[in-house]
């Protein structure tokens, strides 16, 4: 059992990612984990590239993770997975959501959105698990859900117990979205074999 | 003494911060929002039995908390590092009266500039201002200082500075939560020895100063934030701050000082330990504030000789200045199209930043809010940003060099929040003055960019109660402007004609750019009108992608697949609306000549 580690999540803003680290995060706390995640607010959130850094162990110091030590990326957007290469090691593993959001370069015709991104990640030795968490999150019948899919999905990797973040979601969403949420976890879950 | 379990939160460092200001029975907090800062007013409003306020910039927050402290209760003024210089001219002379109930001047620094103008150290202004400094590592510190500053600018009659960083505001950790102290009653005693500095009186206090820099100057060698962690002697590591944190990962077996207190300095802790220690590296982001202090001790150190003085730091800069060899190869990064912030789909400045980036040979002064992502491409339309307010006088400054070949040629634009911060001088001045620079409000009803707090032109206050709202109308035709006008930027054709007829009066003018921002509540709330785009009529003009909205994308095609959709054979592609981010502003349908964007049937 792991008794430290270094999650990244990153995405564009506006996509959910403060829900979904914020959930792996109480969950760490749960176990018994000291907890430290770092994130960046004001101009930085405009639709721009988006990063949260998370650290659990024994005792965290630093906020901030490391470049090339983070054990666990959770991308919620194709290109956002590939722009922290350097904080990934070859044992990584990236969880991608495989949705492709345009830059503004890119949607106005000025760039394009480069092809196999992922197989950059998996050419060298990374683990990358892409799943369509907005489909899942579709079937489950609420869309905004999809983070927490990533989050499920994610969990694979961790020690902390599934029981965990499902009372984490119990205590920390609002009653009326709490069993779309649960179920969310769990389908996310159900999708890898870590 | 009983022994209760303690109360363990998860919070950020502004989260931590607000309720380490409760819990030091602040009475009155006022501040001006600014990233990184902006949640802790935020938070500490949501606490009993403490007055709360925006006030309308910095200089009148670290006055309001001034009077509170001369009516003796504690009292909290909060900014972020470029709001210090606003703040300065109160700062300075605070020095002097000190106050009665205990003042905390905080200080938000944003290294990296992640959303920020400049990256300066504020560190600087407590040597320049002659106060005492505190800087705590996370959250849980933070906190527990907080009292501490409180404490000591009783003890020691003075501000005290509380310096934090981007990656202590907005960190979370686990921090431990108290009971409130018993709060002062609040009176009204004179003392004009200490609060009236006219020459006479200020010369007095001058001394005062002297006398207490001397008593903090012993009390940072035994105060308990300043700590000497005994490790491996041959490299010792003076350090504060979140650069401690990167210490304690980078050389976790290695003597260090850790300061709590900043300025001043504990020399004899200081001279102690590097008379113990082979090799001294002081460890700090930004200026090197600690190591010009150490170097003047006549004590001999490395620093900014190693470590960058520009930029955050972490564990992995710290470690490779340090020792190069310790660090293995990273993975390259890959060459990506940028992603950089961008005004929302709907966002109202869009508009009237396309009518701008239209007239090319108007040079536009602009300010500091999200309107100056109009600087960004396509639109590309902001010439100058400087600071809070500076649109309207850089643009009268330009306009009295530029003489009669400026005329028509001159723009100002800032937002509601930041005219009232400090645009409503320079308008005086641009009138007082016969200045023909158009000065353009973007009035979007909020302060949008830290995260939408209101402001005097808002209609209610911090705790969302019904407030006056100022009528800039009224305000601009009280300051002596004539040419008053009110326009939707929405409808981009009525706002390209007011501007066109405003830039070119040689009269001073003001234009009011009026609609609300889409991510206010009521605004999210509200059922909107969705665009879709009719592809079958689109040739490619490109007249809406030239919006840079988020929420239309271009879609390049071949020859064939021109040929196969019935375009026209050199058409390059064609625009669609992604109609789950539209906000149906109607900018774009405006814009498309071909019918080819339309609004969606029931919407």
């Amino acid at each position: 059992m792991k008794q430290s580690g270094n999650i990244l999540f990153s995405g564009v803003g506006g996509q959910g990612i403060l829900l979904a680290s914020e959930l792996t995060a109480y969950a760490q706390l749960a176990a018994g984990f000291d907890v430290k995640k770092s994130e960046v607010h004001g101009m930085a959130q405009r639709g721009g590239s988006v990063v949260a850094h998370l650290k659990y162990g024994e005792k965290v110091y630093s906020p901030l993770i490391e470049p090339g030590t983070a054990d666990i990326q959770v991308a919620f957007e194709e290109l956002e997975a590939a722009r922290y290469l350097p904080y990934l090691h070859k044992d990584s593993a990236v969880v991608v959501n495989t949705q492709k959001i345009l830059p503004p370069a890119v949607a106005t015709g000025k760039a394009s959105y480069p092809e196999n991104i992922l197989d950059e990640l998996r050419n060298r030795g990374i683990n990358v698990v892409a799943l369509d968490a907005f489909a899942v999150a579709g079937e489950i019948g609420e869309l905004r859900t999809a983070n927490v899919v990533m989050v499920g999905a994610m969990s694979n990797f961790l020690s902390v117990t599934p029981q965990i973040f499902l009372d984490v979601i119990d205590r920390k969403v609002k009653e009326q979205f709490r069993e779309v949420n649960k179920k969310a976890f769990q389908a996310g879950r159900d999708l890898v074999n870590a | 003494m009983t022994l209760k379990k303690k109360e363990t939160l998860w919070l950020s460092g502004n989260e931590a911060i607000a309720l380490g200001a409760w819990e030091a029975g602040v009475q009155v907090a006022s501040g001006y929002p600014g990233t990184p800062s902006t949640e802790i007013m935020e938070n500490l409003s949501t606490y009993p039995d403490v007055y709360t306020e925006w006030a309308p910039n910095e200089k009148v927050g670290l006055e309001v908390a001034i009077g509170a402290s001369f009516a003796g209760v504690r009292a909290l003024a909060t900014m972020k590092h470029v709001g210090m210089n606003v703040a300065a001219d109160p700062l300075f002379t605070a020095s002097y009266t000190g106050g009665r109930g205990g003042l905390v001047v905080l200080t938000a620094d944003d290294p990296e500039m992640h959303s920020s103008q400049n990256e300066q150290d504020n560190r600087n202004y407590a040597f320049a201002a002659k106060l005492p400094m505190l800087e705590p590592s996370d959250p849980a510190e933070a906190k527990e200082m907080l009292l501490r500053a409180f404490e000591m600018s009783e003890e020691f009659d003075t501000p005290v500075l509380f310096r934090i960083t981007t990656r202590i505001a907005h960190v979370k950790g686990v921090v431990e939560k108290h009971e409130r102290v018993a709060t002062a009653a609040p009176s009204i005693e004179k003392m004009p020895g200490k609060f009236v500095m006219l020459p006479a009186l200020a010369r007095v206090r001058r001394a005062e100063i002297e006398k207490r820099m001397i008593a903090l100057r012993e009390h940072a060698e035994i105060f308990e934030v300043n700590r000497v962690e005994d490790g491996e002697l041959s490299r010792g590591f003076i350090t504060s701050g979140t650069s401690y944190n990167y210490i304690k990962e980078a050389f976790p077996d290695a003597a260090v000082i850790k300061l709590g207190m900043v300025w001043p300095l504990p020399e004899r802790k200081i001279r102690d330990f590097a008379e113990k220690v082979d090799e001294l590296i002081i460890v700090e982001e930004l200026d090197p504030f600690l190591e010009t202090h150490i170097k003047a001790m006549g004590i001999s150190c490395r620093g900014k000789d190693l470590i960058p003085s520009q930029g955050e730091l972490n564990s992995f800069i710290v470690r490779k200045s340090i020792d190069p060899d310790s660090v293995g190869p990273l993975f390259e990064p890959l060459e990506l199209p940028m992603r950089p912030p961008n005004m929302c789909a709907g966002c109202p400045h869009r508009g009237l930043f396309y009518c701008l980036s239209r007239m090319k040979d108007v040079f536009v002064s602009g300010d500091i809010g999200c309107y100056t992502l109009g600087f960004l491409p396509p639109l590309s339309a902001m010439d100058s940003c400087v600071c809070m307010g500076a649109s309207v006088t850089i643009a009268h400054g330009m306009a009295k060099a530029l003489g009669k070949e400026g005329e028509g040629k001159v723009v100002a634009v800032l937002g509601d929040s930041t005219f009232i911060h400090s645009g409503i001088t320079g308008l005086v001045n641009s009138v007082y003055n016969d200045s023909y620079a158009t000065v353009i409000i973007a009035d979007n009803r909020t302060t949008a960019m830290t995260g939408h707090q209101p402001n005097p032109a808002s209609g209610c206050n911090i705790k969302g109660e019904a407030a006056h709202a100022i009528n800039f109308e009224e305000l601009c035709r009280a300051v002596g402007i004539k040419r008053i006008t009110v326009v939707n930027p929405h409808d981009i054709e009525a706002t390209r004609k007011v501007l066109k007829e405003e830039i070119a009066t040689t009269e001073t003018s003001v234009v009011i750019s009026q609609a609300p921002c889409v991510l206010l509540p009521e605004e999210v709330r509200r059922k909107k009108p969705v665009y879709f785009t009719n592809t079958e009529n689109c040739t490619g003009c490109t007249a809406c992608i030239r919006l840079g909205c988020p929420a239309i994308s271009w879609n390049p095609i071949t020859p064939e697949e021109a040929a196969r959709r019935g375009y026209k054979e050199k058409q390059k592609g064609y625009s669609m609306i992604n109609e789950v981010q539209c906000n149906g502003c109607g900018q774009c349908a405006v814009l498309c000549k071909f019918d080819a964007i339309t609004l969606k049937e029931g919407s």
